[in-house]
């Protein structure tokens, strides 16, 4: 640390029981890490739930997601891809001390998570006009298979969980904009940034696993 | 420490119970007595003692590993051994089909008959039960046979037991199933090769020489009714079936209906098509497993109950 | 790596003693005043009360409810409650006991307010993560309250599907309930991991990691891996029973026995969580007491460790009668030894530990010993329940209920109150007194057998848990079993009064009442709202009796509090000095 003046002055971010900055960085890149994988695990058992029950009936989700978008799937893939390239850029920008930079790519990846969120809108209420509902509710015909409800109860369960982080996901990111706006992040402090980027992107690897054993079965 | 062991497959597994307890009642000697020996012996003389200081001995905490490890290692494989004993059945053995209902028992024999509560069968010679739950999970169990196996709906589990005496053994479901669990009780009867047969070909016909309101008592307690539904007026599960006949019912959609006979035929029969204010639809249906006459013999016994 | 290196990788810091204040003025729990500031505190002492006053209250209602079971078991028939009541109670005590009281009573409450201590560290390392968790506790308490008035729910602690799909009663509340509960103890876990990772006083390498570290950190491992499959199993049974969504309901085209699955692969672990802290209670407490080395320190630690991997693969266990095939069977049973070999590894090594040592019968020690006399036994127990063959007659009797009160009761419960009692003059400044403490430890102790051998008995006849009625043979038992349960709750009531006359009039306890060489005996009792005047320097490992006490009490002297040095030691570097 050379510009000992300069980081004096921008210590007001440590908390008294860390002994440095680094530490309370490394901190809590760590905690957001384990939280990561709970993360995974949470999910993990809806996966599992999934291989169990596709073990059982194959030939159920061959049938069953010929009920789904695959073209919009795929825009949904793409547009996810481009907002986790969006937010490594935000952070690149919050470590090279470009505030402006980092709120306009902050509100990209907003603005795509937004997309995101329409798209899933659309396939679901179409889903919903066919009698496909979730649980008990379920109606539809199309499909001549005893257990097709749950299938779609494992589809709902998963991009509805997955839909939901997005939410929470969006929620972090306007908050992280309101705080760059008052200028609290600079390359020596960008610890939130850089942890919902990492949030973000396991977001984003989810909807990557989603996306093949949903839409992608033949 | 153990009920009396009446199936073939009983001793191995008591044996086996017999030797961790041993094991286990000898090591735990051993343990009492080092904790009791070491804080005495070992006791602080002074504020200032100085203990040595022993931070490892390798030869020990093998030898500690290893002697339990080799234990256990007995004990898997002597479990397992007799396990693979009580799933596999043999070939030759008796098949009876058992339906758990919240909350009775019901046997159906390869005869078409069926009873309830009461499960018979032949002394010396292999039974297997094929198992299945018409609602929630159940779980079969003799304990004087050492079986054990959960009944589940939507699928069938087995179990097998070749029974060594003649006389009688408690059965109880152990997973539990809601209101009336501890009272989902049945009783297993074991006869001799020949009564079993006399049995067999004879159930359901010995009751036509009853008197209908006797076999009606009767049939209330064989098929578990009473279980739910008392003759004394007492609030239980379901309405009590004094005073019920030709009573005015209230039912949950708010009509209000005689207890007829017809009534009482729907409510055995189907009995969710109506319920009574204030219980739960919880009754199994007795189609199939009962027949006209035992449902006129239920109704006169009710019929005395005023 | 190479020994040679071991220059490079120290570094030298100017020290000196520090004593510890003997009756300091000022300390964490009067510098701030007022409900608020408690409410509001993000100090993990401050939360770690909090949490002790929660879990005791939770351990009240569960001690109730289960003194209502007993009682309604002296006779065979109805007694004073109804079939469905008595269904209820049973359900409540089970869900209270464990995800209000077991579960948190290790890590959250002791692991709370000792762990940063040991550590050295001012704080855990996300205080106000700390402060959620206990928040999030607190609603997930009141959704289970909300359940209990609001209908009530009868289907046992483990939810099992289709019943619990269809039971009437408040169901969903009670799983919301759980499903927050959750998060609290993830946090909980997280926040332990990183601490002790990130927070470590200098000189504290991973080999002069006390051993209630070891097992705290092996606890919140497992409530990392573990609890989001809790989490997600409750979640899909909210929606089964919200939406009818069929994963487990067999009506519905479902499976009930993945369900149970989901369920163990949680639950199983989850009982690790409830007693591998208290494996690093008597570590200390062993330890402190016989004034000696601790025997087989890594033995210790990394069979912790090692029960926590292994706990994660023999869930199965519980479903040995549920209809998952023979191989599965055999394949769990065979786990299941595994987990007993490093649980009775470190038995023998409290004892080897107790030998030639300089033993001290102080309460602590007294219920250290009787963890290990109870404990035991519940680990016998459990060999016997995980043979294959014995288990299908054993499986859901009464042996199977007194096995896990021998484990979660005798073995954690008489854990952490040996913690408590170890670490209650820390606490608070002040002792209790040991006579009454020795007596309500023995009562507690004739109690807890007078009430769970005759279950042994119970269940190797055949009687099956979870009953309201039962056959008349096994009155006398259940006669026998309640009287020891009043026998508790006298244990239990005469604590209460003991620990609140220390409370008020509780003689001073000085900062180390039991000669201790553990770090959070450094500071005075109780510690000032950031633990340590100093940052300590640690250079032996906290079980070195042999060497003198001076050498525990060492700090940085920095420059600007007007010391000087004494001084000079060499520490490991930590991991990321190296790099």
């Amino acid at each position: 640390m050379s510009q000992t003046s300069s980081t004096e002055e921008k210590l007001d971010h440590l908390k008294h029981y860390f002994v440095d900055s680094d530490q309370q960085f490394e901190a809590s890149k760590m905690g957001m890490w384990i939280f990561l994988v709970t993360e995974i695990l949470f999910f993990g058992g809806l996966f599992v739930a999934y291989i169990v029950y596709r073990s059982w009936y194959p030939e159920l989700y061959l049938l069953a997601s010929e009920e789904l978008h695959t073209f919009w799937g795929a825009v949904n893939t793409a547009v996810l891809i481009g907002s986790s390239l969006t937010v490594a850029m935000a952070i690149r920008s919050a470590q090279l001390n470009q505030i402006k930079g980092l709120i306009i790519n902050l509100w990209i990846t907003i603005g795509l998570a937004l997309t995101f969120m329409v798209i899933k809108y659309f396939e679901y209420s179409e889903k919903f006009a066919k009698g496909i509902l979730p649980g008990s509710a379920y109606s539809y015909e199309g499909i001549e298979h005893e257990k097709a409800n749950i299938f779609f109860s494992i589809y709902y369960m998963m991009t509805g969980l997955h839909g939901v982080h997005v939410l929470i996901g969006i929620g972090l990111m306007l908050w992280l904009v309101f705080k760059a706006k008052k200028k609290v992040f600079h390359s020596g402090y960008y610890t939130p940034v850089e942890i919902t980027g990492l949030y973000w992107h396991l977001v984003d690897i989810i909807w990557i696993f989603l996306f093949p054993l949903l839409y992608l079965i033949d | 420490m153990l009920p009396p062991a009446k199936s073939t497959t009983a001793e191995a597994t008591d044996a086996l119970f017999h030797f961790i307890n041993v094991t286990s009642v000898i090591l735990l000697i051993g343990i009492t007595i080092a904790i009791l020996y070491f804080s005495w012996k070992f006791r602080r003389r002074s504020d200032d003692d100085v203990t040595p200081v022993i931070a490892h001995n390798s030869k020990l905490e093998i030898t500690w590993s290893v002697i339990p490890l080799i234990l256990v290692m007995i004990v898997f494989g002597w479990g397992f051994s007799g396990y693979l004993n009580l799933t596999t059945a043999p070939d030759d053995a008796y098949e009876i089909r058992v339906v758990g209902k919240s909350w009775l028992w019901e046997f159906h024999y390869e005869t078409g008959h069926v009873s309830i509560g009461e499960l018979h069968v032949p002394a010396n010679r292999p039974v297997k039960l094929i198992m299945s739950s018409d609602d929630v999970l159940h779980s079969f169990y003799i304990p004087d046979y050492r079986v054990k196996m959960d009944v589940l709906p939507n699928r069938y589990t087995s179990l097998w037991f070749e029974a060594t005496e003649v006389g009688e053994s408690v059965i109880f479901c152990t997973e539990y199933c809601g209101t009336a669990h501890s009272n989902m009780l049945a009783t297993a009867y074991v006869h001799t090769l020949e009564d079993f047969e006399t049995w067999l070909e004879t159930a359901g016909s010995a009751d036509d020489d009853m008197d209908p309101v006797e076999l009606g008592e009767q049939l209330v307690t064989r098929n578990a009714c009473a279980t739910c539904h008392s003759s004394d007026g007492s609030r239980l599960q379901g309405p009590s079936f004094q005073g019920l006949w030709q009573s005015e019912r209230t039912m949950e959609d708010g009509e209000v209906v005689i207890a007829d006979e017809n009534y009482i035929r729907e409510s055995i029969l189907d009995p969710n098509a109506r319920i009574t204010q204030g219980y739960q639809p919880i009754m199994p249906t007795y189609a199939g497993s009962i027949n006209d006459r035992q449902i006129d013999a239920i109704i006169e016994y009710i019929k005395t109950l005023q | 790596m190479a020994t040679n290196d071991s220059t490079t990788n120290a570094k030298r810091i100017q020290v000196r003693r520090y004593k510890p204040e003997e009756h300091p003025e000022k300390h964490y729990l009067n510098e701030e005043k007022g409900l608020w500031a408690w409410l509001t505190t993000v100090d993990h002492k401050k939360i770690g009360l909090m949490y002790l006053g929660s879990i005791a209250f939770f351990f009240f209602i569960g001690g109730v409810l289960a003194l209502l079971l007993r009682t309604e078991l002296l006779t065979p028939a109805r007694s004073f409650m109804d079939a469905d009541v008595y269904n209820q109670v049973f359900t409540l005590h089970g869900a209270i006991m464990i995800f209000f009281f077991l579960i948190p009573a290790g890590p959250a409450v002791l692991g709370n307010f000792i762990l940063p201590l040991q550590l050295g560290a001012k704080d855990v390392a996300f205080p106000r993560l700390n402060l959620a968790s206990y928040y999030i506790y607190v609603i997930g308490a009141i959704f289970t309250l909300v359940a209990i008035f609001t209908g009530g729910v009868d289907t046992g602690w483990t939810f099992y599907t289709p019943y619990s799909a269809t039971t009437g009663g408040n169901v969903m509340a009670m799983t919301i309930g759980v499903f927050i509960l959750g998060f609290s103890s993830i946090l909980t876990g997280l926040n332990f991991i990183v601490t002790i990772h990130k927070m470590r006083a200098p000189g504290i390498t991973w080999n002069k990691l006390p051993l209630n570290l070891w097992a705290l950190y092996a606890t919140s491992l497992i409530q990392i891996l573990a609890t989001p499959v809790l989490a997600i199993t409750v979640l899909l049974l909210t929606m089964e029973r919200a939406l009818g969504i069929g994963i487990f309901d067999p009506a519905l085209g479902g499976d009930p026995v993945l369900y149970q699955h989901f369920f163990w692969f949680y639950s199983h672990p989850a009982v690790y969580i409830m007693i591998v802290p208290g494996f690093g209670i008597i570590s200390e407490v062993i330890s402190t007491f016989s004034r000696k080395i601790i025997f087989g320190y890594w033995a210790i630690a990394l069979s912790s460790l090692a029960i926590a991997f292994i706990g994660f693969l023999v869930w199965g266990h519980h479903m040995f009668t549920a209809g998952q095939s023979s191989l599965a069977n055999m394949v769990f049973s065979f786990l299941t030894f595994l987990v007993g070999i490093p649980t009775g590894i470190k038995i023998f090594n409290w004892l080897a530990t107790m030998y030639r040592g300089s033993i001290d019968m102080k309460t602590p020690m007294v219920y250290a010993m009787v963890f290990l006399f109870l404990f035991t036994i519940g680990g016998f127990t459990g060999i016997m329940l995980g043979a294959l063959s014995v288990d299908i007659h054993l499986h859901d009797t009464y042996y199977v209920v007194a096995h896990f009160h021998y484990v979660m009761m005798g073995g954690m419960v008489m854990a952490f109150l040996a913690g408590l009692h170890y670490w209650w003059p820390k606490m608070f400044g002040k002792m209790y007194s040991e006579l009454w403490a020795k007596v309500s430890c023995a009562l507690l102790f004739v109690g807890f057998n007078m009430t769970f051998l005759p279950q042994f008995v119970m269940g190797a006849q055949g009687m099956p848990r979870r009953y309201f009625n039962y056959i008349d043979q096994f009155q006398s038992f259940h006669q026998f079993s309640t009287i020891g349960a009043y026998v508790m709750g006298v244990a239990f009531l005469l604590m209460a009064g003991y620990m609140l006359h220390s409370l008020i009039k509780g003689k001073p306890a000085g900062s180390n009442p039991w000669g201790s060489r553990a770090l959070e005996w450094q500071t005075s009792s109780p510690p000032e709202l950031h633990n340590f005047h100093h940052t300590p320097v640690v250079i032996n490992g906290p079980y070195d009796y042999h060497k003198p006490m001076s050498e525990f009490q060492l700090g940085i002297v920095s420059s600007h509090n007007g010391h000087h040095a004494e001084e000079t030691v060499s520490v490991p570097k930590s991991e990321k000095e190296q790099a």
